[in-house]
């Protein structure tokens, strides 16, 4: 009993936004916790071979996640976002920033602002994310960061610019 | 000046420009031919795309012919698929994680 879950992911330069929408076989309140709590957080959100570590979580508005993305090698790139929104089950805003392990934040790198809006039907339940860029600079910087990194601490910063990739059939 | 390449494809007449000289090297009045716009206009995208090292250009007697870097366009495929296949990566796992608790709250 596989659904085809919709995939689709958008980059607007114009917007300096990406959006991405998808679908997960699991009712609301199960999707909106895998987002935001910790322990569940730390079982996906980092690509593997990495491993999302969650040191800190503080889910309020004003509260934090401060989290390391961990390489099986040990080295650890750190990040935090910052609660800007919650609006249990429905919607959900942070500024993402990456950090050192003391969680001073690095200004040479972009802070992103992320928008999340859960809806259910059916027992499916959407996840729609839009991603922000500040400036046109970040984007130059996220795409360098990009090529010279390849797949790695990336993630969290995702960025901007030409036209629609069409929407992605994932099977599951 | 330096510009990103992501610069270059947010425009639809570059991207259109980019589609033709995929094909074969073209001179500059030949790409203005295929559209509806001026020789000017085409030579300003033409010099957009050049700084974006994104064109080639070749001189041949008294013409210049414009060819797409193929490996340049290829960076961007590759830097968007990267983006795209680290979110698919993270949905999978995250797919999984919603069976096993869906599975243990039953």
């Amino acid at each position: 009993m596989k659904k085809d879950l919709l995939f689709d992911f958008t980059v607007d330069k114009a917007a300096k936004s990406v959006f991405i929408t998808r679908e997960f076989d699991a009712d609301l309140s199960l999707v909106w916790d895998a987002f935001t709590k910790a322990e569940i957080l730390d079982q996906w959100w980092a690509p593997k071979p990495l491993q999302s570590k969650t040191k800190i979580m503080d889910f309020k508005v004003g509260g934090r996640r401060f989290y390391a993305m961990v390489w099986p090698e040990g080295q650890e790139h750190w990040g935090v976002q910052k609660f800007t929104l919650i609006d249990p089950k429905t919607d959900l805003g942070w500024l993402s920033s990456f950090t050192d392990k003391d969680e001073n934040i690095n200004e040479a790198l972009p802070t992103s602002q992320w928008e999340l809006n859960f809806s259910e039907q059916n027992g499916t339940t959407t996840v729609k994310i839009t991603v922000i860029q500040k400036t046109l600079a970040d984007l130059e910087q996220i795409i360098q960061m990009g090529f010279k990194e390849g797949f790695t601490m990336t993630l969290n910063e995702l960025s901007i610019l030409l036209q629609p990739l069409k929407n992605r059939k994932n099977e599951k | 000046m330096r510009r990103d390449i992501f610069q270059a494809i947010a425009d639809p007449t570059r991207r259109a420009i980019i589609t033709l000289i995929a094909l074969q090297a073209m001179t500059p009045n030949a790409i203005a031919d295929n559209f509806h716009i001026t020789r000017q206009s085409v030579s300003k995208h033409l010099r957009i795309l050049a700084e974006c090292q994104l064109v080639k250009q070749e001189q041949q007697g008294r013409e210049i012919y414009y060819s797409l870097e193929i490996e340049k366009m290829k960076e961007i495929d590759k830097w968007l698929d990267q983006f795209r296949k680290i979110w698919e990566t993270q949905f999978n796992q995250l797919d999984n994680v919603l069976s096993t608790l869906k599975k243990q709250k039953k």
